[in-house]
């Protein structure tokens, strides 16, 4: 049976470590490379490394720690931030990465899900979407959160799903940051309407949240940063009480 | 040993390659035919769309070299799949080697299948030391059929074909380049076939 998949994210500024707190205050967290093995030790399914660096010389220096990852680590990472062409995901492919997400690249110009899809393979394009509720209704947002749009979250999954995205990836920017749990609500509407993985994003405060967010959820995968990276919740410790909630994981 | 990994432009292949060094083997990526006959091990990856690496095979006449290969050589995901006779994917006809078609996957369950699962009913030296229900990392959206060469199996809605032998041809759907310490080792067990 395919398990459920449990996804450590690293925020990378210039080849280093940070974690958002509500995307904003950033504390360093260490090397990636040292994380990454370190994780792919301990039980990590995938990795998702998001790039938040602003300069051109700091997204080279990802590409050389993207480099060092493949060398080093036996699972599978993603590699997102910053994305808007097919050169860019060539570049991050060619380094060893797996997948890539994009994010606002493709709300400002959805043809780039298509063309990633068809020259790289729908496989590796995962597709990170940023909503909050406005008035009840989930809008996508763009740069972190930072800017809204009028396009409707479910509305937009579905057009990436039907543009060739192999996964959507979906933060809500009200639970992100709060430790209250995911939005299982938005999750089990976008795992019931669409046939891609559907990974949870934004809110892991506790392990019920995990547990919370496969039953009610329906997520495929989820993913936190803080509580793995201060070793709030031990990802083994997490994965055998997901298996005791007759949750599958690898274990 | 010389190992080939052979780069026909289909995909991420500098994931196998640093699997192998981590192993202690540099693979040389080729796509010349004098550089992977005299090879002692080969590896046919792919990622990607069915009919356009099929393509890229024939552009450059290994779709008559590979099946003629006397070497060990293995498939990894969308290697497997072109070594069989047909995939549904783009219509393509495979190379034939695995006597069994690809077909995708039902609507019944996400696709493409992407994450972890077990590999079970093991028959192959390929998986010697890999215990049954072993976790293996899998992306794909097409699937082999059962036939007599198959040498271990999945489920994902359907019980199917996830690696498959004929002599010295082995296919595994899995991605053991990225499977960790068991994927390693399954790579291991096939530079000592």
């Amino acid at each position: 049976m395919l398990t459920k998949r449990i996804i450590p994210c690293l925020d990378i500024k210039n080849g280093r470590t940070v974690k958002g707190v509500n995307f904003v205050d950033l504390r360093d967290a260490g090397d990636p490379v040292v994380l990454a093995k370190q994780y792919a030790d301990r039980g990590a399914d995938e990795l998702v490394f998001l790039d938040i660096s602003a300069t051109l010389e700091g997204r080279a220096t990802t590409l050389e720690m993207v480099l060092h990852v493949a060398e080093q680590v036996n699972i599978p990472f993603t590699v997102g931030g910053g994305i808007s062409s097919v050169e860019d995901v060539n570049a991050l492919l060619q380094c060893g990465a797996d997948k890539v997400s994009i994010n606002s690249s493709a709300v400002k110009r959805p043809e780039l899900v298509n063309e990633l899809a068809d020259k790289f393979g729908s496989q590796c394009v995962v597709v990170a979407i940023d909503a909050k509720q406005i008035n009840g209704n989930w809008k996508v947002h763009l740069a972190g959160g930072s800017i809204p749009t009028d396009i409707d979250l479910f509305e937009w999954a579905k057009e990436v799903e039907q543009r060739g995205a192999g996964e959507i990836l979906f933060t809500s920017m009200d639970h992100d940051g709060t430790k209250n749990g995911f939005a299982n609500e938005a999750l089990a509407k976008l795992s019931e309407e669409l046939n891609i993985p559907i990974i949870a994003s934004g809110g892991a405060g506790t392990i019920q949240h995990f547990i919370d967010t496969f039953k009610i959820g329906k997520a495929d995968a989820a993913l936190a940063a803080s509580v793995f990276h201060y070793g709030e919740i031990p990802i083994l410790d997490l994965k055998n009480e997901l298996k005791n909630n007759n949750i599958s994981v690898r274990l | 040993m010389k190992l080939v990994i052979i780069n026909y432009g289909a995909g991420n292949i500098k994931s196998i390659q640093f699997a192998f060094n981590r192993l202690g083997i540099d693979a040389i990526l080729s796509n010349d035919p004098e550089e992977i006959l005299s090879a002692d091990k080969i590896i046919f990856p792919g990622v990607g769309e069915a009919s356009s690496a099929m393509k890229k095979l024939q552009e450059t006449g290994l779709d008559t070299l590979i099946p003629n290969l006397k070497q060990p050589i293995l498939g990894i995901c969308l290697g497997m799949q072109l070594l069989c006779n047909s995939t549904e994917e783009g219509n393509t006809k495979g190379l034939g080697v695995f006597n069994t078609n690809v077909k995708r996957f039902s609507n019944e369950v996400k696709v493409p299948q992407m994450g972890w699962n077990v590999i079970k009913n093991l028959k192959s030296d390929l998986f010697s030391g890999i215990k049954e229900n072993e976790y293996m990392y899998l992306v794909h959206s097409y699937y082999a059929e059962h036939c007599k060469q198959t040498i271990a199996t999945t489920d994902y809605g359907i019980n199917y074909a996830s690696a498959l032998q004929h002599n010295n041809f082995f296919g595994v759907q899995f991605h053991p380049e990225k499977s960790s310490l068991a994927g390693e080792k399954i790579l291991d067990n096939f530079l000592k076939l």
